[in-house]
């Protein structure tokens, strides 16, 4: 079987074409890009990826407007069937936005725009998007944002972290956010959203090549249900 | 109809803009002898027309367009105006 992904675009995305890129690498699959106006999704997906960038230029709130697109009516429905959602950065806030995940992303407590590689503890390893890594694993990816800092209520956190849902930690918490939360998934396991980038870390080139057990992992979950 | 939204960051959620604001004002006061300030925030009006014959009906729409899209009501709260 060949892996098969898409990539959504909003006006606005800009890592749209990195995941594209770092999917193809680290799965060898397929990868389709999908406009975020189209009302339906390819056949046979086995990952769906909601890019970084500015979708709406960030207007009312970072991912408010693209959590509504026509596109996202689908993904929500890919999701309840069971397909693997992975929303990174700007994709984690259209995530939150969307309900897919819960809690929301707030200006970084620091008022700054982040951008830089980042170090993180891998907080869950038995999850189709984290199997390829080892138990605590520290892995380096790149942050570039300026909201990242997750909050949620406290009766919402102690669910989260009671069902092991916060999949990724920062090591030094940069901006804020509860409990150290860098990546986060529904109790179902199958929609992560997180804000550092894997897609910015599959190659060694590029710094780090963590990112690529992600997408293997993916891989090796598409693989191990077919 | 014209309808008046205000969203603002529930209480107890960090306004990190609004402590922006506050550090400004309170850097300035000495100079411009304005008295200190204290719990600014920082929130967002929206105005716009509403095609609804009565103001119930109007009222409804905006509250519904505030959960849906205006507001997000994990973190902030809102208020409408209808005349």
């Amino acid at each position: 079987m060949s892996f098969k992904a898409a990539v959504l675009v909003f006006p606005g995305s800009n890592c749209d074409r990195d995941c594209k890129v770092a999917v193809e690498r680290s799965t060898g699959g397929h990868v389709d890009m999908v406009w975020h106006q189209d009302t339906a999704l390819p056949a046979g997906l086995d990952l769906i990826v909601v890019p970084g960038g500015f979708s709406y230029g960030d207007y009312l709130r970072c991912g408010a407007m693209a959590s509504l697109s026509p596109v996202m009516a689908e993904v929500v429905k890919a999701a309840e069937r069971g397909v693997n959602v992975i929303g990174i950065c700007n994709g984690f806030q259209i995530l939150c936005e969307s309900g897919l995940l819960p809690g929301a992303l707030m200006r970084n407590n620091t008022l700054k725009y982040i951008c830089k590689p980042i170090e993180l503890k891998v907080e869950n390893h038995n999850t189709a998007f984290t199997q390829g890594y080892k138990p605590g694993q520290s892995v380096w990816m790149t942050q570039g944002n300026a909201d990242g800092n997750f909050v949620a209520d406290a009766d919402t956190l102690n669910a989260i972290e009671g069902n092991g849902q916060v999949v990724f930690r920062y090591v030094e918490n940069p901006n804020g956010s509860a409990n150290d939360i860098a990546g986060l998934m529904n109790t179902r396991g199958n929609v992560l959203g997180m804000m550092p980038h894997p897609d910015r870390a599959f190659e060694a080139e590029l710094g780090s090549d963590d990112g690529a057990t992600l997408f293997k992992s993916l891989l090796n979950s598409a693989l191990t249900a077919a | 109809m014209k309808a008046k939204v205000h969203v603002f960051l529930k209480p107890g959620v960090l306004d990190v803009q609004g402590k922006a604001v506050e550090g400004a004002l309170n850097g300035l006061s000495t100079v411009q002898g304005w008295a200190s300030v204290s719990h600014v925030r920082v929130g967002k009006v929206l105005e716009f027309d509403v095609a609804a014959t009565t103001a119930d009906e109007a009222k409804a729409q905006v509250k519904d367009m505030c959960d849906k899209l205006l507001a997000n009501t994990v973190i902030e709260s809102y208020t409408v105006e209808v005349a």
